[in-house]
């Protein structure tokens, strides 16, 4: 019942863009095309299932020396190392999917998504996650499918706008944000659901 | 020597400037959304993120301008994390010491500072290969920017949302104003996210708007001058075309009399 509570929270109630505004620069900037946002999620699900495991492990080693006030400075190092050494590893042994994911690998870097949730993980948000690491791994993978979904609804919507008449003020990134702002209501209803 | 100085100062302005308007870091270049819409809930959290993330824009330009000619090209973007990252770090720790309730409300965007798009884009376009004090005044102009943005909206959000007018804490001070009844009437929906993608989204077109008109006014206004610095182009032109082709017909005519020479050559 806790992991499904936990993965129904962490896509749907706490949606990571749409309830939380992390990841908002490849939300908007990725979102145009939907083959594009498939590729953004997915090299998020799979950055932040790893991220999630290293930086739980980082935590423990910065607690047990006493200097948990290094957390962001050791986190983004961690997260810049590791997505790094996630695009070397691709590019050797799993071409395919590195042509696949390799041009948002670097992004994901940046994308303040993937230090949220190592930063929500083992703060007082995911009390179960800060303890069990299978509960953050398992919370970083799913908050990225929450992030796919809605990149991924975005990009079907942006698409139909591209043949409509909107009013030139509006086009490109206003309407964007105003289409945020419907699905952002819309998710809104998920709250209190948990 | 003060005439060189006044201009000196006038393109530093412009560099401050260009930050806070022309290309304003969220209504132009549009980075660093996610700290804009988080925490524009009300303009003193505005205020207080744009002030904190000015303050590592300005530190985090300066040290990367001083240090653009030893940090080598391929490590430059883990490099750069790293000081902002230092940085960020150092105004944490001071917030959470002196500006409690500010730490508490901007919670976890604060370390997110690290991430925002804005600070590494300025290191990477602009520090990285400028002086250090053009460098520090655009990291100013760029804060400023930014901290304007999240002001406007915070206070429309404040306004709508919770019907009150930039209330806020420090440490035991309390202020802002409870505009009468209106917190009754308050439109909660501008509070949550909705309200924030919202808000902005018809902020920006608005600008849009307004920055297209004042477009076509200056169009219109320089459409006289445009006229004669098109006559001027086309007599410039006209010049050169009237030389190239008198030159072509000089080449051809030298032409024609080596051929001759040589026809009278050969016999």
């Amino acid at each position: 019942m806790t992991y499904f509570l936990l993965i129904i929270g962490a896509v749907f109630v706490n949606n990571f863009v749409l309830c939380q505004f992390l990841g908002c620069c490849p939300f908007l900037g990725v979102s145009k095309k939907t083959d594009t946002a498939l590729g953004m999620g997915l090299a998020v699900i799979f950055v932040m299932g790893i991220a999630s495991i290293f930086t739980w492990l980082v935590q423990k080693l910065l607690v047990a020396a006493g200097i948990e006030y290094l957390q962001t400075i050791a986190f983004i190092l961690v997260i810049a190392a590791l997505v790094q050494l996630v695009e070397m590893i691709l590019k050797k042994f799993m071409p395919s999917l590195y042509s696949a994911l390799g041009v948002y690998l670097p992004l994901i870097t940046t994308n303040c998504a993937v230090l949220g949730v190592a930063i929500l993980n083992v703060q007082s948000y995911g009390v179960a996650a800060a303890e069990s690491l299978l509960l953050s791994f398992l919370n970083g993978v799913f908050s990225g499918v929450g992030f796919t979904i809605a990149i991924l609804l975005l990009a079907g919507i942006r698409e139909r706008m591209d043949v409509e008449s909107i009013p030139k003020p509006f086009r490109g990134f206003p309407i964007t944000l105003v289409t945020a702002s419907i699905m952002s209501l819309a998710f809104t209803a998920f709250s209190g659901m948990i | 020597m003060t005439r060189e100085l006044k201009f000196d100062a006038r393109a530093k302005g412009k560099i401050v400037a260009n930050g806070i308007l022309a290309s304003n870091p969220v209504f132009r270049l549009v980075l660093g959304m996610c700290p804009t819409l988080a925490v524009s809930t009300s303009a003193f959290n505005g205020l207080g993120m744009g002030l904190a993330a000015t303050v590592v824009l300005v530190c985090s330009n300066m040290l990367v301008s001083m240090l653009r000619n030893v940090i080598p090209d391929k490590v430059r973007i883990p490099a750069f994390v790293l000081i902002i990252a230092t940085f960020v770090t150092i105004v944490e720790m001071l917030l959470r010491k002196f500006v409690p309730a500010l730490y508490d409300a901007l919670g976890i965007y604060l370390p997110l500072i690290v991430v925002n798009c804005i600070i590494l884009a300025r290191a990477e376009a602009f520090a990285s290969i400028n002086k250090v004090g053009d460098s520090v005044l655009d990291g100013l102009g760029m804060g400023l920017g930014f901290t304007f943005a999240l002001m406007l909206i915070g206070f429309i959000r404040e306004f709508l949302g919770s019907g009150t007018f930039f209330v806020g804490s420090l440490g035991d001070v309390e202020f802002g104003v409870e505009l009468g009844n209106l917190p009754d009437y308050a439109m909660g929906v501008f509070v949550l996210p909705a309200g924030g993608f919202l808000t902005l989204g018809i902020l920006m077109a608005a600008i849009n708007h307004l920055s297209d008109k004042a477009a076509a006014k200056r169009a219109l206004r320089h459409e006289e001058e445009g006229k004669v610095i098109d006559s001027l182009i086309e007599g410039i032109v006209k010049e050169d075309e009237e030389k190239r082709a008198a030159e072509d017909a000089g080449v051809s005519d030298a032409a024609v009399s080596a051929v001759a020479k040589g026809e009278e050559a050969d016999k």
